[in-house]
């Protein structure tokens, strides 16, 4: 399973724990974390699933590519890191 | 009288408490973060925040017993593949909720209800206090809501909520930029309304159209709902039929830019109003800050000044920055640049709380 971090200022807002999470991409890494942490959804994407404009998400050093459709690929070994982005000031 | 303000900051959520005749700041809620507005529901004692985290996006939280808790988001509806929703200016309107620009409890006889209207357009109702949100779909989707465009903000947004005291399901909402619209069916449909106000900004032959028009805030006299007040990017209007029809109050005297309205609970002619220099410099005119009341209807004016400050004043007061107290009796006031007064004589006088704080979005008594 992927390794999921999250920023740590997100932590004051929602717990966010570092979690190992199944999915063959990054959308389905998200959407089975959020299964345990609903609140969280909101925090990481907006109302039309997208990563939010501010957030940027990391796979194995590289950022992601697809922020519409979250499809940038997953494997069983990835470390998957959720930042704020610096553009949110 | 309440002896309560709730001040919503960039940096926090102030309660403001009066005590043995003196007003101070009790304690913050939410230090450090983005609090554009909140709500104290007389019905059910409850208070409500809105946030904006900036990155992690609006949210909303409730007090209960055990303090605050984050609720319901209003959220956007999945947008449809293919939709290009665009607004007057060609630009693609997201359907993501950017900011909650009003909160407005529902009629007594609704006690779960609330209404919450954000940028870029949507309107949201709760049942369950605020618990879950719903659109108010006929509104996002009548054709008419693309020609909504930004005023001040980028995107159009909804900043006043009116709930008739008499039937809690006729809803007044008003729009910058997008006029007045009405529900007389709880939200399921609406129409729009408001003649007679003029948009200087649009060309002549869209002047007068009531989709163009940029209401700043639009108030109703609780106890002759048929009176409502209008400050409007072009000036101040006045209407004596539920904002069906407004006429135009000029010769007020200093400016008639401005932001915030409120009107007396039980005098349709009293109201209040902070004039600032319209529109390319929204400063107050000659550093002086002032308040301006009407007690005939927009006849005359006053200039309340006593307390304020009246040199090199930059203070902007925004549309939801100006509150009058249930009885009508108590004013307060927040600025831009972090000042706070409180008026105990209906703005005759005003007593100055603080000139440190973040920011004011929003002043409401408790």
């Amino acid at each position: 399973m992927a390794k999921l971090h999250f920023t740590a200022n997100i932590q004051r807002h929602v717990e966010c724990p570092s979690a190992d999470v199944r999915g063959d991409d990054v959308r389905a890494v998200l959407e089975h974390f959020f299964e345990n942490n609903p609140l969280a959804r909101s925090y990481i994407l907006d109302d039309q699933a997208s990563v939010r404009k501010h957030i940027t998400i990391f796979v194995d050093g590289q950022a992601i590519r697809d922020r519409l459709r979250l499809s940038d690929r997953v494997t069983s070994t990835s470390t998957i890191y959720v930042f704020q982005a610096l553009s949110g000031g | 009288m309440s002896d309560r303000l709730l001040v919503s900051t960039r940096k926090g959520l102030f309660h403001v408490v009066r005590r043995s005749g003196a007003w101070s700041i009790d304690h913050v809620d939410f230090l450090g973060d983005n609090v554009t507005l909140a709500l104290s529901d007389h019905r059910s004692g409850k208070l409500y925040a809105a946030l904006d985290h900036g990155h992690f996006g609006v949210k909303v939280h409730r007090s209960g017993d055990g303090g605050w808790e984050e609720v319901g988001k209003p959220t956007y509806p999945q947008k449809p593949e293919g939709d290009e929703d665009k607004d007057p200016w060609g630009r693609e309107v997201k359907w993501d909720a950017h900011r909650i620009w009003s909160l407005q409890a529902g009629g007594a006889d609704e006690p779960g209800v609330l209404w919450c209207g954000t940028l870029p357009g949507g309107l949201f109702r709760s049942n369950d206090h605020g618990a879950t949100w719903e659109m108010a779909r006929s509104l996002w989707d009548d054709p008419l809501r693309r020609k909504w465009s930004g005023g001040g903000a980028d995107w159009p947004g909804i900043h006043s909520i009116i709930v008739d005291p008499r039937n809690s399901k006729r809803v007044w909402i008003a729009v910058s930029t997008g006029g007045v619209w009405l529900t007389e069916d709880g939200g399921a449909t609406w129409k729009i309304i408001g003649q007679g106000m003029r948009a200087d900004y649009f060309p002549p032959e869209l002047t007068h159209d009531p989709i163009s028009q940029d209401v700043h805030c639009l108030v109703q006299c609780r106890n002759a709902p048929s009176r409502m007040w209008v400050q409007h990017h072009n000036g101040i209007f006045i209407s004596d039929d539920e904002a069906q029809t407004f006429r135009e109050i000029r010769d007020v005297g200093v400016s008639t830019f401005g932001f915030a309205v409120v009107v007396h609970p039980d005098d349709p002619d009293t109201a209040w109003f902070v004039p600032e220099i319209k529109d390319e410099k929204r400063i107050p005119n000659a550093g002086r800050l002032i308040v301006t009341r009407t007690r005939d209807g927009g006849k005359t004016f006053e200039e309340l000044t006593k307390g304020l400050p009246q040199q090199h004043a930059y203070d902007i007061v925004y549309r939801h920055a100006l509150a009058l107290d249930r009885k009508g009796e108590r004013l307060a006031m927040g600025s831009t640049t972090g000042g706070l007064w409180v008026s105990e004589d209906q703005g005759d006088s005003w007593s100055m709380i603080s000139h440190t704080l973040p920011p004011v979005y929003a002043v409401t008594f408790g």
